[in-house]
């Protein structure tokens, strides 16, 4: 029989070494007896066998489940680890079983010490114990944990305040931080530490964050169970909180509502006076625009995506409607297909600043689908809702030639949308005698899978995007 | 203290999770954020304290129907002084009280006025005090683009409320604010965090912006929108601005409530109802009108949780076998959640699965049981029995004598 006494201070190191050194040496749980250094002795204890080369491989998940359960105060914890050690050596994938039994035990002790060192983490209240002209400030906080969580949790202490000396001071094991040295010790009885001013100001805010309108005992007590209610200041503000919140929402309910105060008035006035700033370009039509609610789709995007380009262009293109982009950004052909545009632009030698460019429809359509957006296309109601703006745009830049890509803005200049690899490619006229081309929509082209196919349907984009230069007259 | 802590309870926001890991190990400086949040203390409503949550000031210049410090309340007023809550933040987080800041404000004067107010109390915490805990900033959807591009280099997460869900209802009851300028705003803070993911030519990654993400809060039961219309809002709001949580808020009573609003009280069973179909859209794989398709009206319904309607309402599709049935199927099931799901399709893989391995994962087999068979179990006649919905509807009660 082999006796195996793990010390309080560095427990999880102490039983890797020594479960290392016994699975190597071929010992069978049922030899070994595990302990700390509270339990007695037996009368047949052997000397622990020496650790030699080379050492059992086992799971990286075996090593993190170890480090979490070793701090659990379940006495038969090690030679719960090391059951499951024995047998992961002829069972490698016992880990990833989460119907095991054994395992089961383990995943929840480790889950106990997981929640005890959360605990920890939240509910240690430190008190100033410094003088008031130190340099570097110190705390000191007494806490009784549940499990042996202290030497796992003062690292993340370590890290949090790390300009600061403090201590941690429980009935388990110690924990002290000075000048940016962590060491552990002995437990200890509860220290008398000094009152704190602060712990009244906190007492405060507790009491005044709490909603008397939605008393929930049961879930706040599942959370921050009783346990650990002696030691946080707060908490005695608790039963009185329970006591007079039913009270509390009568009076509400009886007091409401009330006249407003006088200043409200004179407050509201100067209000009206000041307007919101922000509101994009003075231009009235891009203001208007902003405003728009004739059709369904404002209510469900960002902002309406007015054109841009210079306001006595010769040119105007015509999309369809802004993608995520552009209705995040607030400005058209900025996305994938904007990006295409300007390249097929460049080739053609046209000069996307010299045109002004907009869409057919002001609003991005969309469905939803988790973290993005798909592109819907706008139906006839939306089209024709919104050709209201692309007339007031034609009316006040006045173009020579008007370039529509896609269907959707054949659609909305010419009130027909189909047939569009037919007409394009000519130079039409609208009743108003302005110029028009129609051309594939730069998306259409990324849509398309067949790379041959794509480079004709590209270079007849360029054609017709050359057409619109020349006759619009920007191109020499 | 007193007034603007208790003015800053109707914000539903404590999360501290989801930011940048950093720490004060070198000793320059106080604080860490490890990416999880922790919860400092939980208040007799059964919310957590993660954060310091105060109002900058109570004093405001809107008129929002719903708010407790609108211009026509009669409430006691107060303000803080930037460096009293400089000074606040790091005493409490030294005592270990807070993971951090949750900074919000009336508005005074102008949008701008206040913005610059608290952009300023950021930039102290972090450049004068080296204060590495987070930040969570609420912004004001009406202020310069600047002041928000300082904030979001400043804070762990900003959010925006949309507040209402339709944007009817943010005209009617809060006739200052513009919902347009509120998405506008999000849309912002969206391409910037993007602009700031993207390295420069030089390979520089710049400053990261607001790592924790951007939230919104919205109130329920002060209108009249059902909640197809709240959930159809949330989920346009999460594919569109990337949004990291969508907080529901049950109106409750204030004191000195406005005349424009309905004293009813919304059941809180509502609001805990909404956060289920949140969790279903983006984790789960349900589609919006799979959930609220279940009732006639478009509420969910108050009685079962809304996995558990939708399972009801599809019992063709049940009982699953355990063992061969698809992820996606069995994220279906009432009583399986994500990482029970893991488990099951991990240890499938050696071995067949019985009852009793169920419980071991961690599944809820008082749901599950009429859903699922597994080696040893076989729901025979419950999945389509009669009174399988009574047995998940709550017991009667008696009625509140208050």
């Amino acid at each position: 029989m082999y006796r195996m006494t793990m010390p309080m201070i560095g427990t999880a190191q102490s039983w890797r070494d020594a479960a290392r050194a016994l699975i190597n040496a071929n010992v069978p749980p049922a030899n070994v007896a595990w302990g700390d250094e509270a339990s007695a002795t037996g009368l047949w204890d052997a000397a622990p066998p020496p650790d030699v080369k080379p050492a059992l491989k086992v799971p990286r998940s075996f090593i993190t489940l170890a480090n979490s359960v070793v701090w659990h105060s379940d006495p038969t914890r090690f030679s719960m680890l090391y059951q499951v050690l024995w047998r992961l050596r002829d069972r490698p994938h016992l880990m990833t079983d989460r119907a095991d039994a054994d395992m089961s035990t383990l995943r929840r002790m480790e889950k106990n010490v997981h929640r005890c060192q959360h605990k920890m983490k939240a509910f240690v209240r430190f008190r100033d114990v410094g003088a008031p002209d130190d340099t570097r400030r110190s705390f000191a906080a007494w806490f009784e944990p549940t499990h042996h969580t202290v030497e796992p949790t003062a690292t993340f202490f370590a890290r949090r305040f790390g300009d600061m000396d403090w201590r941690i001071i429980t009935p388990d094991v110690s924990a002290f931080f000075i000048n940016g040295e962590l060491t552990y010790g002995e437990g200890q009885p509860k220290p008398p530490l000094p009152e704190d001013a602060c712990e009244q100001l906190w007492t405060t805010y507790f009491r005044n964050i709490f909603n008397p309108a939605r008393l929930k005992v049961k879930a706040m007590q599942s959370e921050m169970p009783k346990k650990y209610w002696k030691n946080m200041p707060e908490t005695a503000a608790i039963p009185d909180l329970i006591a007079t919140a039913p009270a509390r929402v009568r009076e509400m309910n009886r007091a409401a509502p009330t006249i407003p105060p006088l200043r409200a008035a004179k407050v509201q006035k100067q209000v009206a006076a000041l307007g919101t700033a922000w509101s994009g370009s003075p231009d009235e039509l891009s203001v208007a625009v902003a405003d728009c609610t004739r059709c369904d789709l404002h209510c469900n995007v960002t902002q309406a995506v007015l054109g841009e380009g210079p306001q006595d262009a010769s040119l105007m293109i015509v999309g369809e409607q802004p993608g995520d982009l552009e209705d995040l950004a607030g400005r058209p052909f900025v996305g994938p297909a904007g990006k295409l545009f300007d390249k097929l632009a460049r080739d053609a030698g046209l000069d996307r600043e010299k045109a002004y460019v907009t869409n057919a429809v002001k609003h991005f359509k969309f469905n939803p689908r988790g973290h993005r957006r798909i592109h819907q296309r706008p139906n006839i109601g939306e089209v024709t809702h919104c050709k209201w703006w692309l007339d007031a745009e034609c009316a006040t830049i006045k173009p020579k030639v008007i370039l529509a890509m896609g269907s959707t803005a054949a659609l909305a200049l010419t009130g027909n949308g189909s047939d569009l690899t037919l007409r394009r490619g000519e130079a039409l006229k609208l009743d108003d005698g302005t110029q028009l081309v129609l051309t594939f929509h730069p998306s259409f082209l990324l849509r398309m899978r067949d790379p041959d196919k794509r480079h004709t349907a590209e270079n007849d984009v360029r054609r017709d995007l050359d057409l619109a230069n020349r006759l619009s007259g920007l191109a020499p | 203290m007193a007034i603007l802590s208790d003015a800053a309870k109707y914000d539903a926001s404590c999360a501290s999770s989801g930011s940048t890991k950093r720490d004060s190990r070198d000793g320059k400086g106080l604080g860490s954020n490890t990416g999880s949040g922790i919860c400092h203390a939980y208040a007799p409503d059964g919310r957590c304290i993660s954060l310091l949550k105060i109002l900058m000031t109570n004093f405001c210049i809107y008129d929002c129907a719903y708010c407790v410090n609108r211009v026509s309340s009669n409430i006691p007023r107060a303000r803080f002084t930037v460096d009293e809550v400089v000074k606040l933040t790091i005493e409490f987080y030294r005592r270990n009280y807070i993971e951090g800041l949750f900074l919000s404000s009336g508005i005074i004067r102008s949008p701008d006025i206040t913005m610059s107010d608290m952009v300023q109390i950021a930039r102290k915490l972090r450049h004068e005090e080296n204060f590495r805990g987070y930040i969570h900033l609420k912004t004001i959807p009406d202020a310069a683009p600047e002041l928000i591009a300082e904030a979001g280099l400043l804070a762990d997460r900003l959010s925006i409320n949309v507040e209402l869900p339709t944007d009817t209802a943010v005209t009617q009851l809060a006739p200052e604010k513009n919902p347009t300028q509120i998405r506008k705003a999000m849309a912002f803070v969206k391409l910037r965090k993007q602009g700031s993911a993207e390295k420069t030519y030089t390979g520089k990654r710049p400053p990261r912006f607001a790592p924790a993400g951007q939230s919104t809060q919205v109130i329920v039961g002060a209108d009249a929108s059902n909640d197809a219309t709240i959930l159809g809002q949330s989920t346009r709001l999460y594919s569109s601005y990337g949004l990291k949580r969508v907080y529901y808020s049950a109106f409750s009573p204030i004191p000195d409530s406005s005349k424009n609003l309905p004293l009813i009280r919304p059941p809180l069973k509502r609001e805990h109802r909404l956060y289920q179909a949140d969790w279903l859209l983006r984790f789960y794989g349900f589609e919006l009108d799979e959930i609220t398709g279940v009732t006639r009206d478009g509420n969910l319904d108050l009685d079962f949780d809304p996995k558990i309607a939708w399972a009801l309402a599809h019992r063709g599709l049940f009982p699953l076998d355990v063992n061969t049935a698809s992820r996606e199927m069995l994220l279906r099931v009432p009583g399986f959640g994500v990482k029970t799901v893991s488990r099951i399709l991990a240890t499938r893989r050696h071995r067949t699965l019985r009852y009793e391995d169920l419980t071991r994962m961690g599944v809820s087999m008082k749901k599950a049981r009429a859903f699922v068979t597994a080696v040893g179990w076989s729901p025979a006649g419950l999945t389509d029995s009669a009174d399988l919905r009574a047995k998940f509807a709550p017991p009667p009660e008696q009625m509140s004598l208050f």
